[in-house]
Parts: C-alpha cells; structure tokens; sequence
C-alpha cells in the first residue's frame, strides 16, 4: 500500500473498532475549543449536520453555500427514505445485516471498517432525528413506520412521506440556523468555494467568491470540511439540482486531494424519461414505488399499443422473471441496466422507445386507491404534472438517469482526504457505497458523517496536531485569491460564440453514451480523445456576457462547466483502466454467461485513487487494497 | 408554440427597473416555465445581451429556491405548484406573460428576478426549532406520535420556504411561513418544552424584518405550492395568546457552591 494511502483503519474486532477508536482520540479542552475555526463548505445533510453539530461543541464555525439558504441544499429531493437498523418489524434486521446488505451491494467495492460504523450510527441517527421532530410516518399506535426498498429483503426504511430528504434536511438546518441564532456559528449563503488554500502542507482555509457582489476573499482556518456532494451533473442530465457541481471537490484535487473511484456513477432505475432536447434535468420517481409498481415491457418487439390494450399474457416483467427473489426490488445499478437491455431489444415504449412501465394496476386492486394514494400521492402528482399522464389511470413511463456518485475524494477512516486537514462528507466523498449504493443509505451516510464522525474526527486532528496561528494575509491566500480572480477574467474575456450550456450538453452526450451505464474500452478510448477537444473549444470559444462585480450566472456555471471537462476525463480514464464489471460500472467486456457485472477480484479488489500531476499531465493511479474478513467476497446473486 | 414576454429587468438593489419584451419562440408544452426562460436566455446570450438572472436549483418542486411572479400570480396560474413545476401546455399559444419577481418590503430584489429571501432563515433561526444537541437522544419508539398528529404535522412541515406566501399577501406578511413551522413543531410532543417561547421568538423577529401583520385575506394558501392551510395561522395566533397570557421573564440560573 503506498504510503500515502494509509486507511487508518483501528484495530480489533469489526463491531469494537468505532468504540476503541473514539476513546483513543486526543481530546480538546473546552476552553481551547473556541479558539479553533472550523470550515464547512455545503449545507447538506452533512454539511449542516457537521456545522451545528461542531458548533453546538464550542468551535468557532462558519458555514457557506451558494444558494441562497441553507435549507435549498439539494439533500431536500431525497424522496424514499432512510435505513436504520432498529428492527423495529422484528424481521431479522441487524446492525451486522445492515452492514452485510451495503458491502454486498456495493459488490465489494467499499471498505468494511468503514461501513460497519454506518450501520452502527445509522441507529443513533433515527433518535437524533425524532428529538429534533422530524415527523417520520407512524403507525396507528403512534409507533415509527417502515418500507421497505431495493437491495434488501427487511423492512428498514424510515420516511416522511415522499419528502423524506427534505425533513432530515429541515431538522439539520434548523439545528444549523439555532447556532447561528446563539452566534456560534456564521452562514454565508450565496458564496461559492473557488479554491483550497494549504499552508506547510495542510489544509488551511479556502477562497471564495460572493455571488452577489463578486467579490474574492478568503477565509483561514484549522480545518476545512467539503461537504460538497455529488458530481452527477457531469452528465449534464441528471436528477441533481441544478447548481449542483464538483468544483470545491475538483480544485481540492488540484491542490493534492485524491480522487478515488470516479467512475463509479449511479443511474438510477425510476426517472421520468426524457421528453425533448430541450430538457435542462431529469426528475426522479422514488425507488419506493418498486415496492407496489411492477415493471414490463410488451414482449413483442416495436408493440404500440396503449399498456391497457396489452394482455397480460402478452407483457414481459423482466425483474420478475430474472430475478425472482428480489423482483421488483433488484439493486439500482441491476434494474437500470435491465431497462437498458429490454429497450435496446426494441421493447422500450414511450417516445423514442426509450421507457419501461412502472405499473400500479395491481397494488390499488390489491390494496386500493386510497392506500396508494397516501404511500405515494405525492410522487404520483409530480409524474402528472410533468408528462400530464395519470399514474392512477395508465402505468408510469420510467428510464434509468444520473443519480449519485459513488466515487468522490479518498478519505481515511477519520473521513479526512489526502491532504491533512481536509475532511469530506456525505457524497463528496468516496468512502461507504463502493460500486453501488443502496436506495435510502445516501441520507444515511449523509447524516452519519455529519451528526456523528466528523465531530469526533475533526477534534481529533485538533487535539492531536500543532497548528500555527495562520491568517487570510498569508501569501498563500492572497496568491490563490490572485488565481482565482485571473480565471474569472479569462473566461470573461474570451468573447467567443457558444453558450455555457451548449459545451455543457455536448460533454454530457459523450459522458452518456461512453460512459453511462455500459461501458466498452472503444468507446472510452474515443471519449478520451474528445473530450479535450471540447475543453479546448470551450477555451477559446466560449460566450460569457456581464462582468465579474456583479451577480452573473453565466460566469458562475462557466466555471463549474470548465470543471467538468476536466472531471469527465479523469472518469472516463478510471473506467478505462478498471477492467471488470462491478456494480455501477459494466464494461461490456467483461459479463457473466448470463449478462451479470463479471467483478475480477484477484486484480481489481481495490480502491482506485488518482494523483493529481499537473496541467496536461496524466495523473497517477494509486491503489488502496480492499480487505474483506467478514463479509465473504462472492457473486452478487439476487435471483 | 411562441409567447410574448414582458419580464422585469432591473441591474441591481438600488437600480431602477423596467419591464423589457422579449419573444419566446418555438416552445414546447412539455417546457417546464423555467426551460423556456432558458430558452430565452440563450438566445439572448447568443444576441450578446444579458440573461435574465432567476433563481432555481432542483427544478422538482422541492428546494423553494425558484419563484416569480407570473402574470401577476406567484408561481403562476397552477394551484400548488411551483414555477419550475409549471408547464407551458397550460398557456395558450400567442399569450403575453408577465414576469416579476416576489413583490414584497421584507424581499429586496438583487437583480432581476432576483430576491433576498434571508429574513425566512433569521425567523428559523430565532426559534424555528426543537433545542437537541447531538448525541444522548433516546431511542425514537419511546415518543409515541399519534398518526393524526404526524400527519398534521407533516402537513405543515411540507412547507419550502419559497416566499410566494409573502409575494402573494397585500400585507406582504409571513405568518403562513411561520405558522408551519410553528404548527409542525407545536403538534409534535418533542416540541412542547418551548412552545410559548418558540412563538414569541418567531413573531418577534418577523416583527423586526419589514414582514406585514395577517388580515385574512387568504392569498398565502392561494399561492402556496405545498398548499399549505390556513389553520397553521389559527395555530400560531393560539400559541401567541396563550405564550402572552403564561410567559413570564425566565428565571436568573444561579451558581450553586
């Protein structure tokens, strides 16, 4: 293992190892604590839970993001819901179970250590959530409901209605806006991060840019926490919000932050299929629908057919039929690619037959209208308003889209990256769902970093390193804040033909049809070589209007697009390089005789993390070995 | 289809605005509201003049980030539905359409459609919450919450922050933001140990941000894309009374040895 790369993954047996870790921690004194600034960049689930959780502990915080509150970070469209291990049903869930059923869904491709401590906090997270009066679905008697979701055979899943994301996030930023209330804590909305400062090798503070007035400033500090989230939007289309970008996460890697297992990329099975070119996202029904929806195309190829004309006999519910054990509830990364299959056949229905139904007929005969309605009404009123199809009436028209990203910056066990002082939470970083997350485990993890790592973690780091007083007039700051305002004048300057948005659309195309949800070394070794070309014509031909004093969107997505060329080739390069199937990510080359993802452990049992060398320069590819000694490395089978 | 657009546009906070017309052509019904405007904003970008600046982020009806006032309306002519989850099949070909962005004192436009909407954060944080420091929290099944009461609570929680309540109200007031957080929290027995305080918190600072006082005019829920009821305000005045009545100045902590 290079040197570089050390987990620090605790001693002893798998359930003691968080417990022995937290006692082993350097303490800070409570009085030393507020003479510490800690950083948080994002206001997510992790980010918000990090900051009120670590101000409510004495440090002195600051909390930034670019919208315009807290409470719009796009944790908020999380729908389904959370796992916890509470075995509340009585149906065999365990914290082990928990822990097994996201190792093996993340087709080993995750670090066990790590995972286990998921489990264990996500019980801590439940109570958390309910003392803050977050009003998860009850039961009758006024106990705590659950469904259950993809990849798991127990009922484990806590929601709120279709909003269930949205909930956990108001109680974090309820939480947050209380610190900021009691003056612990400082929010900068609207403030996006441009670039991380080191100073003697760690992580010091970062500079950033006021989206209101364009102003460059920066902020010094003891430790940084990124908490990001994903990179989805590479792909142009996805489920992610708009503004969502990888920009902190990317210049991080600039400075020497590891990026490990970029290419690991969920597309998620149940999205509204798109309806025209000039869509700017996709919209995401919640996988909790495959727990009374059923899926199927007609079985003869090119049937137009309306669905309700098509006999049963005459219907092909693939999950079903493929996988009967899991059916409808197959693993994300499994039914997405199944669409896929079933829609190349030519079965695909909807406009360019790219669409699957997703269909409730036989849940409201089973259960009714009424029991529906109240699992789902919501979900359901936004499929309407968008298609202006009934769901109740004709069957879901679903397709796979961007979703989640496994892959984000390589952190340690304490959560922190390569760089000493720089931690990274919830989906910007890379740590828990290997090559495949599980539906209702991204709240989770989201939560579990925040509430409960990140604040043991980060005191640690204090508690244990001779920190020098730096601040903001530090060459180091004013050198990157130079850099930053360079950049933003060289993109305004150019002056050429193109929009933002269409360099945007036009990586996104060659992201999805190379590097979407079947992957082959032609195709990527073609997206290898144009994808510069496009970051070469952005350069010099890209049309930003306004200035930088002022508030400028355009500007603002200029630079995270120029991002995003950079980032879609370092994906499209650990997808070429990681030759195997494993979850998420299914080179055409390598499948079972049955079409399964066909995973080569004795060469690729490992985390994949890049090194930044330079501009024009290939990166290095470093290799973390992934140790499996309790969960036994086998064929995923959900037949 | 092809719609006449009369949007404001105004540099910044202190600039005077105007409305300036721009055509929107060859747009689909399957457009959501804000699709066309990017539409829009293309094509002015590629005319080399300046994009109409609106906020948005996840376009599924959920962040409450986006919002306009649409031919005199928040959010437009849809009931519960937010502008980006408006579709442009429910506009005629040929309509002019009016965009402005949120009318309100406690609101200041930035640029455009543009508006300040941190006074909504300084109400939450001035009591918009259950006080549960992370950490020690007892396990969740032993707070039992009737499925009535989680329901109404979730009912009021729904609420995204968007402003269009405030965009909407002759008085420009924020009781209906308000009471959803103080009905969400007030129903829930975890909310119950700072009740009184929470409400005269909250009033207090919507008090101190230009918000207005509520006359029942009902425009909030009119406006409101979660649909929010009005009962949430009957809520909030309840505990408002009942906190003046029982309140009294809290007690000095001493020391003790």
């Amino acid at each position: 293992m290079s040197a570089r790369l050390d987990a620090r993954i605790p001693g002893g047996p798998i359930a003691e190892k968080w417990d022995r870790h937290k006692f082993e921690m350097k303490l800070v004194n409570p009085a030393n604590k507020r003479k510490h600034t800690i950083l948080v960049v994002g206001s997510g689930l992790a980010g918000a839970s990090a900051a009120a959780s670590r101000a409510a502990l004495g440090y002195q915080g600051k909390c930034f993001c670019f919208q315009d509150s807290p409470r719009r970070a796009h944790s908020i469209a999380a729908q389904g819901g959370i796992n916890a291990a509470k075995n509340y049903q009585n149906d065999g869930d365990s914290v082990y179970r928990l822990f097994y059923d996201t190792v093996k869904g993340g087709d080993f491709r995750s670090r066990e250590a790590n995972v286990y401590r998921l489990a264990q906090t996500s019980l801590n997270i439940i109570d958390q959530c309910v003392a803050q009066g977050v009003p998860f679905a009850r039961e009758y008697g006024g106990l705590l409901a659950n469904r259950s979701f993809g990849g798991a055979q127990v009922s484990r899943t806590f929601y709120a209605r279709g909003q269930t994301g949205q909930q956990l996030l108001l109680g974090a930023y309820q939480a947050l806006e209380r610190q900021v209330g009691l003056g612990h804590l400082r929010m900068y909305p609207r403030t996006e991060m441009l670039d991380l400062v080191l100073i003697d090798g760690r992580a010091r503070g970062i500079v950033v840019r006021d989206l209101v007035t364009g102003e460059v400033t920066s902020h010094a500090a003891d430790v940084v926490v990124l908490a990001t989230g994903g990179y989805g939007n590479v792909f142009y289309l996805s489920t992610n919000a708009k503004g969502s970008n990888c920009t902190a996460i990317w210049r991080a890697y600039k400075r020497g932050a590891g990026f490990a297992n970029p290419c690991f990329t969920q597309i998620h099975p149940t999205c509204i299929p798109q309806s025209g070119e000039h869509q700017s996202k996709l919209t995401l029904m919640s996988e909790s629908l495959r727990n009374d929806g059923r899926v199927w195309v007609p079985k003869q190829k090119g049937d137009a057919r309306p669905p309700n004309q098509i006999p049963e006999a005459e219907r092909d519910y693939y999950l079903e039929r493929k996988y009967p054990s899991f059916g409808n509830l197959s693993p994300r990364d499994i039914a997405s690619r199944a669409a896929k299959e079933v829609c190349d056949e030519g079965r695909g229905v909807g406009p360019g037959g790219r669409g699957v139904y997703l269909d409730f007929a036989d849940a409201i005969k089973r259960l009714g209208e009424h029991t529906i309605r109240e699992r789902y009404g919501n979900l359901f009123e936004m499929y309407e308003r968008i298609t202006a199809e009934n769901p109740y009436r004709v069957p879901m028209r679903i397709y796979p889209a961007v979703h989640y990203t496994m892959g984000g910056l390589w952190v340690d066990y304490n959560l922190m990256s390569t760089i000493p002082g720089l931690h990274v939470a919830g989906e910007a970083n890379f740590s828990d769902h290997g090559a495949n997350r599980l539906g209702a485990s991204a709240l989770m993890q989201g939560l579990a970093d925040g509430y409960f790592v990140i604040p043991y973690t980060v005191g640690d780091y204090i508690g244990s390193t001779k920190l020098e007083r730096v601040d903001a007039s530090h060459p180091a700051f004013t050198d990157a804040e130079r850099a930053v305002s360079e950049r933003t004048a060289t993109l305004l300057a150019i002056e050429g033909k193109r929009t933002v948005d269409s360099f945007h659309r036009e990586l996104g195309k060659v992201m999805w049809d190379y590097c979407g949800m079947a992957r082959n070394e032609t195709g990527l070794t073609h997206a290898l070589e144009i994808i510069p070309q496009i970051r070469d014509e952005f350069w010099r031909n890209v049309d930003v209007p306004g200035s930088a004093a002022e508030l400028n969107q355009a500007l603002e997505k200029a630079g995270r697009v120029a991002d995003f060329l950079e980032l879609g080739e370092l994906i499209c390069r650990d997808a070429l390089e990681r030759r195997e199937s494993c979850g998420a990510h299914f080179r055409e080359e390598f499948e079972t005789p049955d079409g399964e993802a066909l995973r080569d452990d004795a060469h690729f049992s490992h985390v994949a993390v890049w090194q930044y060398r330079g501009e024009n320069q290939t990166p290095e590819r470093l290799e973390e070995p992934l140790e499996f000694e309790n969960v036994h490395l086998s064929q995923r089978s959900y037949k | 289809m092809k719609f006449t657009l009369h949007v404001w546009r105004q540099a910044g906070p202190t600039a005077a605005g105007a409305f300036s017309t721009y055509e929107a052509t060859d747009i689909s019904g399957d457009m959501s509201f804000l699709e066309m405007m990017d539409a829009v904003n293309e094509s002015l970008i590629e005319r080399g003049e300046q994009p109409v600046a609106f906020d948005h982020d996840c376009r599924e009806g959920i962040c409450g980030m986006c919002g306009m006032m649409i031919n005199g309306i928040a959010h437009g002519p849809m009931r519960a539905t937010a502008t980006c989850q408006l579709f442009m099949r429910h506009f005629t070909d040929g309509d002019a359409i009016y965009i402005e962005p949120w009318r309100a004192r406690a609101f200041p436009v930035i640029k455009d459609l543009v508006v300040d909407r941190s006074a909504f954060d300084r109400v939450i944080a001035a009591g918009g919450y259950i006080t549960a420091p992370t950490g020690g929290a007892r396990d969740a099944n032993t707070i039992l919450v009737s499925k009535s009461d989680a329901d109404d609570a979730m009912d009021a929680a729904a609420c995204i922050g968007c402003g269009a309540c405030v965009a909407a109200c002759p008085n420009g007031s924020a009781s209906l933001f308000a009471g959803a957080k103080i009905a969400h929290l007030g129903v829930l027995p975890q909310g119950q140990a700072e009740r009184r305080q929470r409400v005269l918190r909250m009033i207090a600072q919507m008090d101190e941000e230009a918000f207005g006082g509520c006359t029942w005019h009902g425009e909030c829920h009119e406006a409101c894309p979660k649909a929010i009821s009005l009962d949430v305000i009957a809520r909030m005045n309840g505990d408002y009374l009942r906190a003046l009545w029982t309140t009294h100045e809290e007690k000095q902590e001493q020391g003790a040895g």
